[in-house]
């Protein structure tokens, strides 16, 4: 066999594999399973045995007052609170079935399937294509024909392609604020994650582009999980299904957004949602 | 007497302007008195001669040689042991006892006579592992000098990287080594440079170490295990032992030149490093 006939059997794997994973499971299957997890920082009890599941292509809204554990409930998933000093956890988070805080589990790559977006924009100091272009060479992405398409999808679907397209090669740093966080969700992206999450994406951000990153959000969910921490009760109730209260570390309340928000099960979730703490 | 706040201010102005001047004044007096004496003698020939009369006459190609051979080998081995270590310090041990011993150790090794360095290469490298009077035992000499400045601004160099670079790229799925090498290092390559041009100063210039380990033979070096003679360690001999002024004066000529040379080059290069990096 030559080695173009390899490379081309090779490719057609490659591509295979792809459709397989690109199938989208079946709606309401649950992707992530959260089994009796309590976590804590240096002792300091921050979640406490917190279960929940979030669904394929659905998107779940984490709400909960300052200091409520939302953050850290973020952070377990994609186990980016290894890095604090002092963490501890008990309990399951199951991607697909799979513990991530099993032996086995393979970080980096729990960390790819897994898109994050944090509630402040950092753009390495990079350019525009830099930041875009670096997850998917950590990943082992070669092909710049490859990485370039990549890059222009995951622009398009956080609505910013048409503002960047002629400025790659600028530094991201000189993009204004809103693109900023919607060049980080699409660096996201980028790396075709299973489930996006993002923590208070738009605290910082004018009115125009929270409705910009919202309604991108809106055309993700058809594709990804999403869950979305956020301490504006009207940005929950616009851009989720389903919505989970958080307070003091402990799940008050899980259910679909529209009860939660009009009839809700719990007096304390009923006194947040209409501002009589937090 | 109290002085009114635009008088205090108009006083502090003055005096500061005047110690600036000061400081920049004399550096100027050392480098024009050195250069008018020196530069006179810095012809061609007095380049690429050899000396002659154990240099009351001739040139100093061969101790250009054995400087550049010498200073070269010492950053050599000293930067890529000293960004090392202070990558290790830095990203891949958490602060405790091993990490202040070694911070310690440094910050003592700085402040030791560069003739106690060099007794100790007398001792280390030319008797006991035999190296002999050498460019070898004199490179390894100097870089044990070098070290902890290397050392210490590359590891603040490190630390100035912003943590949410490191979470970010953590984030998108890399492993710590990919973070390190393309975040952090990238980042910090400025004041690593820095660093770097600071122990290239302090070799090219240093004579009680380098007498005392590379000797002072005035032949060209033909291996790394020849007697070589440095540019700083030929002006003290020909001056201390008044073989001629003339020459001495022109050899530090060539010195300065050479220092401020080198330190435009790499600000130059570093410049240019940042541009192309954002």
């Amino acid at each position: 066999m030559s080695t173009d006939a390899l490379q081309t059997a090779i490719e057609a794997g490659e591509a295979r594999q792809a459709a397989a994973a690109a199938v989208p499971a079946a709606p309401g299957r649950d992707k992530i399973v959260v089994r009796g997890f309590s976590a804590s920082f240096g002792g300091a009890a921050v979640l406490r045995d917190v279960s929940l599941q979030v669904r394929s292509s659905e998107r779940l809204a984490v709400i909960g007052p300052a200091r409520s554990g939302k953050t850290t409930f973020l952070r377990s998933l994609n186990r980016l609170n290894d890095l604090t000093p002092g963490f501890s956890c008990r309990g399951q988070v199951l991607l697909d079935g799979q513990d991530v805080y099993g032996a086995d589990c393979d970080v980096a790559a729990l960390r790819r399937r897994i898109g994050m977006v944090y509630a402040v924009p950092v753009p390495l100091p990079w350019t525009i294509h830099e930041n875009l272009s670096y997850g998917l060479r950590m990943a082992g992405m070669r092909r710049s024909g490859e990485i370039d398409a990549r890059i222009e999808a995951a622009l398009r679907s956080a609505f910013l392609w048409e503002e960047v397209k002629d400025r790659l090669k600028d530094l991201a740093a000189r993009l204004s604020g809103g693109q900023q966080q919607r060049l980080c969700l699409a660096r996201a992206l980028a790396l075709e994650p299973e489930v996006l999450v993002l923590d208070e994406p738009c605290s910082g951000l004018d009115p125009i582009s929270t409705a910009r990153i919202e309604e991108a959000l809106g055309e993700l969910k058809s594709r990804y999980s999403v869950v979305l921490v956020t301490n504006n009760t009207k940005q929950a109730a616009r851009a989720s299904d389903r919505t989970a209260f958080l307070l003091m570390g402990e799940l008050v309340e899980i259910g679909p957004t529209q009860k939660l928000f009009t009839a809700p099960d719990d007096k304390r979730t009923n006194d947040y949602i209409t501002g009589h703490f937090g | 007497m109290r002085l009114a706040p635009a008088h205090t201010q108009r006083l502090v102005v003055a005096g500061l302007w005047v110690l600036a001047a000061a400081t920049v004044g004399v550096l100027m007096f050392i480098a024009a008195f050195i250069l008018l004496r020196g530069l006179p003698q810095v012809t061609w020939q007095f380049l690429t001669d050899e000396p002659h009369r154990m240099g009351r006459a001739g040139g100093i190609f061969p101790i250009i040689v054995g400087t550049l051979l010498v200073t070269g080998l010492a950053v050599l081995v000293a930067a890529p042991v000293g960004v090392i270590t202070a990558i290790y310090l830095t990203e891949y041990t958490r602060e405790g006892r091993l990490t202040a011993i070694i911070r310690f150790g440094a910050d003592c090794l700085a402040g030791i006579p560069s003739i106690i360095f060099g007794l100790f290469g007398f001792v280390f490298f030319v008797i006991t592992l035999g190296m002999g009077l050498s460019a070898l035992s004199g490179a390894l000499t100097l870089s044990l000098m070098v070290l902890p400045t290397i050392i210490r601004t590359s590891e603040e160099a490190i630390r100035a990287v912003p943590a949410s670079y490191r979470e970010v790229s953590y984030g998108l799925g890399s492993t710590r080594w990919q973070m390190v090498t393309r975040v952090v290092l990238r980042s910090a390559m400025p004041g690593i440079g820095t660093g770097v041009v600071l122990a290239i100063g302090r070799s090219i210039s240093e004579t009680a170490a380098v007498m005392l380990t590379a000797g002072s033979a005035l032949r060209l070096p033909r291996s790394l295990l020849d007697s070589s003679r440095t540019l700083a360690l030929h002006f003290y001999t020909l001056s201390r032992e008044g073989i001629s002024m003339s020459n001495a004066y022109g050899t530090a000529a060539v010195l300065i030149v050479a220092i401020l040379g080198i330190n435009v080059t790499a600000y130059w290069l570093m410049r240019r490093f940042i541009g192309k990096m954002g």
